[in-house]
């Protein structure tokens, strides 16, 4: 039975959830979340990517020939993350030079890829729009819960967006924030002990 | 910077993947057996060497000077892509033993986020061609250090009992972090 347009976006937001249930696309999620402004920063700019690719890919499926898709793929995305690198430096240019190397490594994110080549190839333009809406945004609330559960830790204090903080010494005065969260081994150890909370929640 | 400490900080200091966590795909995927590991950083080493200086003379020598420093990741990825082709297609006719080695890893490369990265980090950072070398060269066999020590021990990991909801890649990052913090006490060195 195909899945309703509905059912492709809301897959995205658990049972298919990047990156704890497909775990592709690693790197971003490891490297930017040192706080949550970076890790939806990074989400946001990746939800674009997904969306315009999936979209381009879907209306050219029946141009582009089977044997150079991958060729394809990757060109196509890389004109959407050139986009993205562009807007960032003329709207957020703080936000892009704390993101630094990760911005243009979206073109090679398996996230991106994966998508076009298991869905966006082979559906139609309004679901393939839905899959990738819904993946994004499904990615980027793991990025922004990530790099929330890092900053809360590592600095004591979490920053949402602007200026809207939450600082989590006020509520616990003894508690001294860690820094170790915030560094490079805390990162894989904090993924790791997510991945293992949502596959202990499961289905 | 001395060459001697760049290779120091290629390798352990700003290890490509426990320090600046590009490669991860891989770095998961190819580590559950010690010869895939192998197989992996082997490609790895020959494939960054030869995209980290090519693309650097690109950059240097085609971008800057038509100023089309903007098609920088386009280019990049399509110079990476096609060179992976070529690889392949090289080590298939003349040196097959070779290429049966290292078989699948090859065309996997193309999507290693730690061969892109290093090529914009040699630009970032402003290298010179020969520095640009000594660091694709050096951040390679960091890479395969890191994926060779974790195929180590993550090949003991299967013999352990390891409660249900940790199996598998959730033990391995956890594991990764581990490796990863001795890695971190090479910090201060240079």
């Amino acid at each position: 039975m195909p899945k309703t347009i509905v059912q492709e976006f809301t897959k995205g937001l658990w049972q298919e959830l990047p990156p704890f249930r497909l775990v592709l696309g690693l790197c971003p999620v490891l490297g930017v979340t040192t706080s949550m402004e970076n890790g939806l920063g990074m989400g946001i700019a990746t939800t674009f990517v997904l969306v315009g690719s999936n979209l381009l890919i879907s209306m050219l499926r029946s141009v582009i020939p089977q044997k150079v898709r991958i060729a394809c793929f990757i060109i196509i995305i890389a004109a959407f993350v050139t986009i993205v690198e562009l807007l960032m430096q003329a709207y957020t240019y703080p936000l892009y030079l704390k993101l630094g190397v990760f911005i243009p490594l979206i073109v090679v994110n398996c996230i991106v890829l994966g998508r076009a080549e298991a869905f966006a190839y082979k559906n139609k333009i309004s679901s393939s729009m839905a899959d990738g809406l819904g993946i994004g945004i499904g990615f980027t609330m793991s990025l922004g819960a990530l790099g929330a559960v890092r900053e809360l830790l590592g600095h004591g204090s979490v920053t949402v967006w602007g200026d809207f903080s939450y600082n989590l010494l006020s509520a616990f005065p003894s508690f001294q924030p860690f820094s170790f969260m915030v560094q490079a081994p805390g990162a894989f150890i904090c993924l790791g002990l997510m991945l293992c909370l949502i596959n202990a929640i499961g289905d | 910077m001395g060459y001697f400490e760049l290779i120091i900080s290629c390798i352990f200091v700003n290890n490509i993947l426990l320090a600046q966590f590009l490669g991860n795909c891989p770095f998961l995927g190819t580590s559950k057996k010690m010869e895939t590991a192998v197989g992996m950083g082997m490609a790895v080493i020959f494939v960054l060497v030869m995209a980290g200086t090519i693309t650097w003379l690109v950059y240097t020598f085609i971008l800057v000077k038509f100023g089309l420093v903007y098609l920088r990741t386009i280019a990049f990825i399509v110079i990476i892509a096609s060179l992976v082709q070529f690889v392949e297609m090289f080590l298939k006719k003349s040196i097959p033993a070779l290429y049966a080695g290292l078989g699948i890893f090859l065309p996997l490369i193309t999507t290693n986020c730690a061969v892109m990265g290093v090529c914009v980090l040699n630009i970032d950072k402003e290298f010179t061609f020969l520095q640009a070398l000594v660091a694709s060269l050096f951040y390679a066999v960091g890479f395969g250090l890191a994926l060779v020590l974790f195929a180590g021990l993550r090949e003991r990991i299967l013999l352990a009992r390891v409660p249900r909801p940790l199996q598998d890649t959730s033990i391995a990052l956890i594991t990764a972090g581990m490796i990863s913090l001795a890695f971190f006490a090479f910090q201060g060195m240079v």
